[in-house]
């Protein structure tokens, strides 16, 4: 996930100071990783020298969680335009495990024990997120259900390579 | 954990299958605990229901044994096995279990009524599983003027209202989207936890999967419960 962008348009409702755009991201996009402070003004420190945020005003004190900032037009612009562009689907996970799984056949190592554990693992965490869906408000729910279909798409893609494994073997051990 | 709270209400050992040449199960273990939500996966074909009905005591395994609450399923008499699933079990499907002449209400005092209880009994507690099951205003309807989510709720209604010790779920969701199918699978378990009835859950669906406590495997007839207590 862009950090820049997310801290971005979280400026578009106004301007911020530091330690406000913290908690603001942690409380809506946080969950189970706070941002630190140092990627905050990091973060921010290159919006600026790209012109896509300002300092919009100094607290007494000093300290970069003083500072307030606003987004500029052509931060606007890029905001709407990382909106615009669709994500692209990464198939993260498969590249590793279809490593584990071929570097299990070509060891002489059980790959469908392999695949097994991977999908109680997956189901565990299914299971956590569908806990944590029915204690949530929507925004919880809507976030748990998107791991949830992309965790189930793994299963299923475990489950065509359990089913597939003799002729996999075959082809990798040849 | 005292003795008899840590014993399986349901067990099931080495248990075997065959349909004509068709080998259903070939060495299928399973347990299941007062309470728990156990689903049972497994890829189409590889005896799922078939071991569904085997705990159940619908169908009788060519080898190994089932025990409930510590008797042998098949050392029962027929009449015994039936009084023990009206009594003690629950059974969703995925279609069609719903009497079609009978209301949606009628439908869900039917076990009660079976149980001798009397009709304004039956129905007034039937309405509060239907309301339980948020369809409390399909309470006048037949099954066929509902959907087929609501039809689910009816029959989960339908298979809880006993207050049985097990309720056996054969895909209980497979012909429903995935909003309905998740509304049914959390009306399912919330009301199984809080009645402390135990379910067994088939399903090839891992998202209804993570509603349960925990999952065993069936491959080609076999499954292994890691929890099984010998
Ligand atoms: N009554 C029956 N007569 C003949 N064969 C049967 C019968 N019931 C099951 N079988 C066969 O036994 C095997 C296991 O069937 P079962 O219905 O238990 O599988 P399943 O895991 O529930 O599959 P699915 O996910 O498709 O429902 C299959 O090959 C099936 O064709
Ligand atoms: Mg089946």
């Amino acid at each position: 996930m862009s950090i820049g962008h997310t801290l971005l348009g979280l400026l578009e409702s106004g301007p911020r100071h530091g330690y406000d755009l913290k908690r603001a991201f942690d409380e809506r996009f946080g969950h189970d990783r706070p941002l630190a402070y140092g990627q905050v003004y990091s973060t921010m420190a290159r919006l600026l020298k790209n012109g896509l945020v300002e300092v919009d005003g100094i607290e007494p004190g000093g300290g970069p969680e003083r500072k307030r900032y606003a987004i500029t037009d052509a931060g606007v612009t890029d905001v709407a335009g990382w909106l615009a562009t669709p994500e692209k689907p990464e198939p993260y996970l498969q590249t590793t495990l279809y490593t584990k799984v071929v570097l299990a056949l070509l060891t002489g190592r059980s790959a469908a024990e392999l695949l097994d554990t991977q999908r109680a693992e997956h189901l565990r965490l299914m299971r956590e997120l569908t806990r944590r869906k029915s204690g949530g408000d929507l925004a919880d729910q809507l976030i748990c259900d998107h791991a949830l279909f992309h965790l189930e798409a793994d299963l299923r893609w475990l489950e065509l390579t359990a089913a597939r494994l003799d002729q996999l073997a075959a082809q990798v051990t040849r | 954990m005292t003795g008899a709270a840590a014993e399986p209400l349901l067990v099931a050992r080495d248990l075997r299958k065959s349909f004509g040449r068709t080998c259903a199960l070939d060495g299928a273990e399973m347990s299941v605990r007062a309470g728990e939500v156990v689903a049972v996966m497994g890829p189409s074909g590889s005896g799922k229901s078939t071991l569904l009905h085997c705990l159940a005591g619908i169908v009788t395994p060519d080898a190994g044994e089932v025990r409930y609450r510590g008797d042998r399923l098949s050392a029962m008499s027929d009449g015994a096995r039936s009084a023990l699933r009206r009594t003690d079990f629950g059974f969703v499907f995925q279609f069609g279990q719903l009497v079609p002449e009978l209301t949606c209400l009628e439908n869900v005092a039917m076990p009660l009524r079976l149980a001798g209880r009397r009709r304004r009994d039956a129905e007034a507690e039937a309405a509060r599983w239907l309301e339980r099951l948020e369809v409390a205003e399909l309470a006048g309807q037949r099954p066929g003027e509902v959907s087929g989510g609501q039809g689910q709720r009816v029959a989960v209604a339908r298979a809880l209202v006993g207050g049985p010790r097990v309720v056996f779920a054969d895909e209980p969701t497979g012909a429903l989207d995935s909003l309905n199918g998740e509304r049914v699978m959390r009306l399912l378990t919330e009301a199984a936890h809080d009645t402390g009835a135990a379910v067994v859950l088939v399903t090839h669906e891992a998202r209804v999967a993570a509603y349960s406590d925990r999952e065993i495997v069936v491959r080609d007839g076999k499954s292994r419960d890691l929890e099984h207590t010998s």
